[in-house]
């Protein structure tokens, strides 16, 4: 789709409001329907959009296969790490009262907060690298 | 009004599931499944599970699609015709559908709010999370905090299979030029 | 008003052998996955109908509602769609080099290979 006018314009305008829309789905979870799972999706739909528009090469100058390599484990390590920090401070794991003892709400919130973020972080990460291990495989014969 | 409609995708679904299924060209039944993934988010929608909908918006109707049409475009779009007598096949089909739909006498209506699956937790959740989180979406609160466990196991496979396909069709890391 | 009964669960068990048929009749590897897909959607409906209560509305806290349906379907089967489309991925992977190794894609055809090369 490399030489075609209309995609390339149509999708210059839109993959900007999808990632910020995918950064609202992820923060405004808490209030209406949203979340790290649908979040992580929608911000993969859009690389996966300026795939098909810009081409395999033209996208992992930007999104470094590397950086994602990272953050697929990273989302699984903040949503663990939570876990333990409130383990050490005294409570069980996954308690987010730890975080914030003297107001049990807070202290929810900001777990709730990180744990969706790591859902988002690895499930992002997860399906932009699986698209590029499509996309990036050539037919053999 | 929400019972004919909800009856009436639900044959849909069964019709474009039948169609899928017989379907020899591949890239077609593709095509059908993201419309089958569209209308059952759509009975989603109409069952109250507004999240679970936005998820499969999103994943079956997008990102399902695109890996589909991906494997198709590595492998071959049209199936070979197979004349093989499936009548074994059918017969089980057949009568484990049946033993599920004489399972299926024993539930209680659909919709019922006296149901057991609704005596259980789910009572504590809407009573509660309100004050305990003071988070208005209740599946929020439950999926991180109430069930927080649940979800970093699935996170967990999540990355697993993650890793899994890196490893299987691994070039993402390599230097472009290389094969 | 018409009552649903219980369509949804007879509709879901249908739909549910449909995946199943597509699964273990079709030889072409896709087709089983896509069969597999079927199956799945299924499973996500029958829970989904199960977490519903008549005259409630989405589990979503707001002023003046009293019945909510119940959020705890609703949990697990976002999470499993999720699972769900990284599952479905590995086995497309899986596909990719099985057809890469065997130049076909056809169960039977794989099968007839193997037993040649023993």
């Amino acid at each position: 789709m490399r030489h075609q006018g209309i995609p390339r314009v149509v999708g210059k305008w839109f993959i900007p409001p999808i990632l910020l829309f995918a950064l609202y789905v992820q923060f405004h979870g808490d209030f209406g329907p949203g979340g790290g799972f649908q979040a992580g999706v929608i911000f993969a739909a859009a690389v996966v959009l300026y795939t098909l528009i810009f081409g395999l090469q033209a996208t992992k100058q930007i999104v470094k296969p590397r950086i994602i390599e990272i953050l697929v484990a990273l989302g699984v390590l903040l949503y663990a790490g939570t876990g333990l920090v409130s383990l050490f401070l005294g409570y069980n794991f996954l308690d987010y009262t730890a975080l914030d003892p003297a107001a049990p709400p807070h202290g929810q919130h900001l777990g709730i907060f990180l744990v969706e973020l790591g859902v988002g972080i690895t499930v992002a990460a997860v399906m932009i690298a699986i698209f590029f291990g499509f996309a990036g495989r050539r037919r053999l014969r | 009004m929400t019972e004919i409609i909800d009856i009436v995708l639900l044959s849909f679904m069964i019709v474009l599931a039948i169609a899928v299924s017989r379907m020899q060209n591949l890239f077609m039944a593709a095509m059908m499944m993201g419309i089958f993934s569209f209308l059952s988010a759509i009975v989603f929608t109409l069952l109250d599970a507004v999240d679970v909908a936005f998820t499969e918006a999103a994943v079956g109707a997008g990102v399902s699609t695109v890996l589909l049409l991906g494997t198709l475009s590595l492998t071959t779009r049209e199936e070979k015709v197979a004349q093989k007598n499936n009548a074994l096949a059918l017969l089980v089909v057949l009568i484990t559908g049946s033993a599920l739909i004489y399972g299926t006498l024993d539930m209680p209506n659909y919709g019922d709010p006296n149901a057991p699956a609704h005596k259980h937790v789910a009572d504590r959740y809407i009573e509660k999370s309100g004050e305990e989180m003071e988070i208005p979406n209740i599946v929020t609160s439950v999926l991180a905090s109430y069930r927080g466990y649940d979800t970093l196991g699935e996170v967990t496979v999540i990355f697993t299979a993650g890793i899994g396909v890196i490893l299987l069709l691994g070039h993402i890391w390599r230097k472009e030029g290389k094969q | 008003m018409i009552s649903v009964g219980l369509f949804n669960y007879w509709a879901c068990m249908v739909l549910m052998m449909i995946g199943l048929y597509t699964a273990i009749a079709r030889p072409n590897l896709i087709k089983k996955l896509i069969g597999l897909s079927i199956f799945q959607v299924s499973v996500f409906l029958l829970y989904i109908s199960i977490g519903k209560v008549s005259g409630g509305t989405a589990p979503i806290l707001a002023e003046g509602i009293v019945v909510y349906s119940n959020p705890l379907p609703h949990v697990l089967i976002l999470t499993a769609i999720v699972v769900g489309i990284a599952t479905l991925s590995l086995g497309l992977a899986l596909v990719v080099r099985i057809g890469e190794a065997y130049d076909t894609i056809e169960e039977d055809k794989i099968i007839e290979q193997d037993l040649v090369n023993d």
